[in-house]
């Protein structure tokens, strides 16, 4: 656990360096009175130690986890020593006790999209990262339940992948054979 | 699945092995018995509606610690913490029990939303909740909208709490442009979503004395609603989907003599829930119903993500509206409502007194409201009034741009919660420097509460799952996207 630790504060340090300009802070409109929100780059093996340090610190729920597909806008703004991948993992957690909030964000290569899934720590994540996996086609490793769950059991493709066919499915009512 | 659903549309007979050709999904296992009698026919069905890996299975096909997890259904939690596994008869035959299939088509399950239930005679043992299928693409539809257009988008997600979807998406776009908002905009938005809260809880005390038999608050619960959405259509001009709440400000001030209004609406809608109190609280059938039913501890919402009336039912007291203040909370007086139980009852008074509470604040809302502008007046993000496009071509040349390309927000990631009806809504936000979202990711209140839903049913009678579904209140439109 003490290497773990250690990993946690490496990966806040980046953050705080880099990217205290680039986050827009909570999302109040008036800037005052809100703080910034923590923003941290674990690798993806350093992820779910990652995660659990901070649930060992006080943040009590996972209140959500999405993917992001940056493939056509790879230039993005990362801190140093963070490598642009073409997916990315967003991790929010929230600490009732201390009303903050930490985000994280994990690279994940197009080639091989695994990550380890967090339900052994959240298991609130379970929903949240079948979405993910539906939408994004990213696999959480060690999920119980990896199918999806928005879009059809037999869908070809994700549908949030920037190079997904859009407007591939002919409407319904031109006639067409069927949904593929 | 297409081939398979062209084949049968083609061929009465519907026999699938009258088309060799055919290529058939494989046989789902665990599912024969949900069809009404053996045979290829019924099969054939089958595999056309079958959502494969998503439904739930016999428990003689499942995996043991799997069930261990999934008694109870797809609650997770680490092992001990919330069933005793010794409490799970993973022996128990599957003569005994029947999985059934309840929705997506059913009258009280609050839309499309389709429940598997294994039944031991009444007692549910486990459920899964399959969604999807109102599932739109709305995060995709956002990326090809400019900011501009993207409210019309949200707006229609949670179609009960419209103006909280279009607050969370502005409140994002204005984080990113870091722009300052003019004080009456904030008080604006804050009226319109503690009225919008309001006829949200009073729909769902109508639907879930539906859901009770207590048909006459069905009636009560729309005649209350009826005037917020009159007055929401007097000042954004639609009852729902409003798209008045955008980036930069509000559509348009709000109409003369809101006050009287909203004054009438807060006098009648407090007066009613003293007639509400005395049609739910007091009665005996009701209490029977719903006290001890569903219940859920604090460490089960927080391990399973719950917010909202769920979360606070339990007994912790978190509202974001006073834990992370957004807009101007932090300068009106209410209270949090908590619960002790976490069972249906609280989360019928949490909501029953948030109600007061909202009127609460809307009426210092009415007392505060400060003058000045509804939008804030930057040139970039806001369009010019109507009255200067017909005497200055710059301001013409100015709106058409706005309303065309829209404008740019810089580059930027950012999250946003709010405290919508139903629990925390989230708006994660990327932003490329164009002027339409890279991504837009809402947080959907109900998606995750629906994970409760399988540990409320556990071990409760088939009659009352109804309505412990409703007291999670999903909106799907809002947990399909």
């Amino acid at each position: 656990m003490s290497a773990a630790g250690s990993e946690v504060s490496t990966g806040r340090e980046a953050s705080a360096e880099g990217l205290a300009a680039n986050d827009a802070g909570g999302g109040s409109s008036r800037g005052p009175g809100r703080p910034q929100q923590e923003v941290v780059f674990p690798t993806r093996e350093q992820y779910v130690e990652v995660v659990r340090g901070y649930r060992s610190d006080g943040f009590e729920m996972c209140v959500d986890v999405c993917g992001v597909d940056y493939l056509t806008h790879p230039g993005r703004r990362l801190p140093d020593g963070v490598e642009p991948e073409r997916f990315e993992v967003v991790v929010n957690l929230l600490s009732l006790s201390k009303a903050e909030r930490v985000r994280i964000r994990v690279q994940v290569p197009e080639g091989d999209a695994e990550v380890d899934s967090l339900f052994d720590v959240y298991p609130g994540v379970e929903a949240m990262e079948r979405e993910a996996y539906d939408l994004f086609g990213m696999v959480f490793v060690g999920h119980p339940d990896m199918t999806r769950i928005l879009m059809p059991e037999d869908w070809e493709g994700h549908p949030l992948r920037k190079d997904y066919g859009v407007g591939r499915v002919p409407v319904q009512f031109k006639g067409a054979p069927g949904p593929r | 699945m297409s081939d398979v659903k062209a084949t049968s549309a083609t061929d009465d007979s519907g026999a699938p092995e009258a088309h060799p050709d055919t290529v058939l999904p494989p046989p789902v296992s665990g599912a024969e018995f949900l069809t009404p009698g053996p045979g290829e026919v019924a099969k054939g069905i089958l595999a056309e509606t079958s959502e494969g890996g998503q439904e739930l299975y016999r428990r003689s096909e499942t995996d043991p610690a799997e069930l261990r997890r999934e008694v109870g259904a797809v609650l997770r939690l680490p092992e001990g913490v919330a069933i005793d596994p010794s409490n799970i008869d993973i022996e128990q035959s599957d003569d005994e029990t029947m999985i059934i299939n309840m929705g997506p088509q059913h009258p009280s399950t609050h839309g499309v939303l389709r429940l598997m239930l294994e039944l031991d005679g009444e007692t549910v043992l486990r459920t899964k909740p399959v969604v999807g299928y109102l599932h739109t693409g709305m995060e995709k539809t956002a990326e090809e909208l400019t900011y501009v257009q993207g409210s019309t988008n949200v707006t229609r997600m949670d179609y009960l709490s419209p103006l909280h979807n279009e607050l969370v998406l502005s409140l994002a776009v204005e984080a990113l442009l870091g722009i300052e908002m003019p004080p009456r905009s904030d008080w604006i938005r804050m009226l319109m979503v503690e009225l919008n809260r309001v006829s949200s809880h009073l729909m769902w005390l109508a639907t879930n004395g539906m859901d009770l038999g207590a048909t006459s608050m069905m009636i009560y619960g729309f005649r209350e609603r009826e005037m917020i959405l009159a007055f929401f259509e007097k000042t954004t001009g639609l009852r729902m989907n409003h798209n008045f709440i955008r980036p930069g400000g509000t559509a348009a001030d709000l109409p003369d003599g809101w006050e009287d209004d909203v004054t009438i609406i807060c006098d009648t809608v407090m007066d009613r829930t003293g007639e509400y109190d005395e049609l739910f609280t007091g009665q005996p059938l009701f209490r029977q119903r719903s006290e001890g039913v569903g219940t859920l501890s604090a460490e089960e919402a927080l391990a399973l993500s719950l917010t909202g009336p769920l979360l606070r039912s339990t007994g912790v007291p978190w509202d974001l509206r006073r834990s992370m203040p957004y807009l101007r909370y932090d300068e009106v007086e209410f209270d949090v409502i908590v619960g002790t139980y976490g069972d249906n009852f609280d989360r019928y008074s949490i909501r029953l007194n948030e109600v007061r509470e909202s009127i609460r604040i809307i009426r210092q809302i009415v007392e505060k409201m400060p003058a000045g502008d509804y939008r804030v007046q930057d040139k970039k993000v806001t369009p010019p009034p109507r009255v200067r496009i017909d005497e200055s071509m710059e301001a013409l040349i100015h709106h058409f741009k706005v309303f065309t390309e829209g404008f740019k927000v810089p580059e930027g990631e950012v999250y946003v919660a709010t405290e919508s009806p139903r629990g925390e809504l989230g708006c994660y936000l990327v932003a490329d420097g164009s002027s339409k979202a890279y991504r837009m990711h809402i947080r959907g209140p109900s998606f995750v509460n629906l994970q409760g839903l399988p540990l409320m049913m556990r071990g409760g009678l088939l009659a009352d799952a109804v309505a412990v579904c409703s007291t999670i209140d999903p909106v799907m439109g809002e947990v399909d996207r």
